[in-house]
């Protein structure tokens, strides 16, 4: 399948944040990272809160942050669904870090902490890794 | 003659403020109303592929699942009735209300029980002065819904959907206004609980076919997580559609309020000036009048 391409589309519940072509989309699942190219067999797995990377053809790589929510692949048709999502140049890294701080201190351990924790944690990842 | 006619200039003047008024709630709504349809278009591609997902899901595995289980008997019903926060929306309001008002009757009439849930100041304020009890209600977001909103509403009704014990409900239904065109909104009543998984609801051309998905961690995990967020994303859907709906509503209301304004102030300001013309006819009849006696008085005398 060389030279064919991904087409990805990153939706989130209340907008389409990113679509484009691609050469290699990389998500975290419940069962780890996964990469995606060309020609990937037909998936659909869940994912949770972290960062997804985006290879364009150009050679640009877009970070967005994700919260749960779902990778379905077929015929190198990408979707990412995810509740909320957010590109890295559209996060203000200074409050993502704020709130990240916030989290930790506040220090509860149920799950949804653990969640809210998880969601900051990949909002100032995907930042750093884009800049 | 003449208390009258200041009586309707000053009623001409509150007609005309009460113009701007509504002629500006119109203008308003207009613009909100593209943000809405701006909306609803941004979040269609979510649903979408969500919908995608789900019967692909069904498709290629035995879907057995709480959430599409048909209950064998079914006792007890959840309403959630989508309404406004605000009036001044022609019949938006008493419309949908008039929808949920006719399946509480057909659900009492199968011998259920009904669990009354709203959405909007409106449903909660007809349901309160009619001493019936409200389960639980949201305000304050009628008219431009986040989907932090639609997802907690969709977690108290999956909730609600999944208790075992005597609170636990059969199936849930939702009442809403479907936008149609900006001239046509019509309520709506859907099942919401359990699902009917269709295919899609454009269904596949023909021809193609799903593909085979391998599914990860597993089918059934996959479900779970996705069964509830295509709820919510199908409540969603509802509470944008209602947004638009209660926007057009209230543009058209008012649209007719600014045209009924301008009705009046015609129909005033002819009253007025027939008044002001008796008037005017009147005094020169009196001065002529009085003219005229001075001078057969003066005639008499000579």
């Amino acid at each position: 399948m060389a030279g064919s391409l991904l087409q990805v589309e990153l939706v989130s519940a209340d907008r389409l944040v990113w679509s484009g072509e691609a050469k290699m989309v990389i998500a975290r699942t419940t069962e780890g990272d996964m990469g995606v190219l060309p020609g990937h067999a037909p998936v659909l797995s869940v994912i949770i809160e972290g960062v997804v990377d985006i290879q364009t053809p150009q050679g640009e790589t877009w970070v967005a942050a994700v919260d749960a929510g779902f990778l379905s692949v077929s015929n190198d048709r990408v979707s990412i669904l995810s509740e909320r999502a957010e590109m890295s140049h559209e996060i203000d890294l200074e409050k993502a870090r704020k709130d990240l701080e916030r989290l930790r201190a506040a220090g509860e351990n149920d799950d949804e902490a653990n969640e809210a924790v998880r969601r900051a944690e990949a909002r100032v990842r995907a930042v750093e890794r884009a800049s | 003659m003449a208390v009258s006619l200041r009586e309707y200039r000053a009623r001409i003047k509150s007609t005309e403020s009460m113009k701007k008024i509504t002629r500006a709630m119109e203008l308003i709504a207009a613009s909100r109303i593209i943000k809405a349809q701006g909306r609803a278009k941004a979040a269609a591609p979510y649903a979408r592929e969500l919908t995608r997902a789900v019967s692909a899901v069904a498709t290629f595995s035995n879907v057995d699942h709480p959430l599409t289980t048909e209950p064998a008997d079914s006792r007890r019903a959840l309403v959630l009735v989508v309404t406004s926060d605000r009036g001044l929306a022609g019949a938006y309001s008493s419309n949908v209300l008039k929808e949920a008002e006719r399946l509480i009757e057909k659900l009492k009439g199968e011998g259920k029980e009904v669990d009354l849930y709203t959405t909007g100041r409106k449903g909660q304020a007809y349901f309160k002065f009619r001493e019936r009890a409200v389960v639980q209600s949201w305000i304050g977001f009628s008219d431009q819904p986040t989907y932090d909103v639609a997802a907690e509403i969709g977690g108290t009704l999956i909730d609600a959907f999944l208790a075992d014990d005597e609170t636990g409900v059969d199936e849930v239904h939702v009442v809403y206004t479907r936008f149609k065109s900006m001239m046509v909104q019509e309520p709506t009543a859907i099942r919401l609980l359990p699902l009917e998984v269709v295919e899609g609801t454009e269904a596949p051309e023909q021809g193609e076919l799903l593909p085979l998905y391998e599914f990860e961690p597993s089918a059934s995990e996959v479900l779970d997580a996705l069964l509830p967020k295509y709820v919510q994303s199908r409540i969603f859907f509802a509470l944008l559609q209602a947004a638009a709906s209660e926007l057009a509503a209230r543009q058209k209301a008012m649209k007719s309020a600014t045209d009924n304004a301008d009705e009046l102030i015609k129909k005033y300001k002819r009253i007025a000036n027939q008044a002001r013309q008796a008037g005017i006819t009147q005094e020169i009849s009196e001065i002529v009048g009085g003219v005229n006696a001075l001078a057969d008085s003066n005639a008499g005398n000579e």
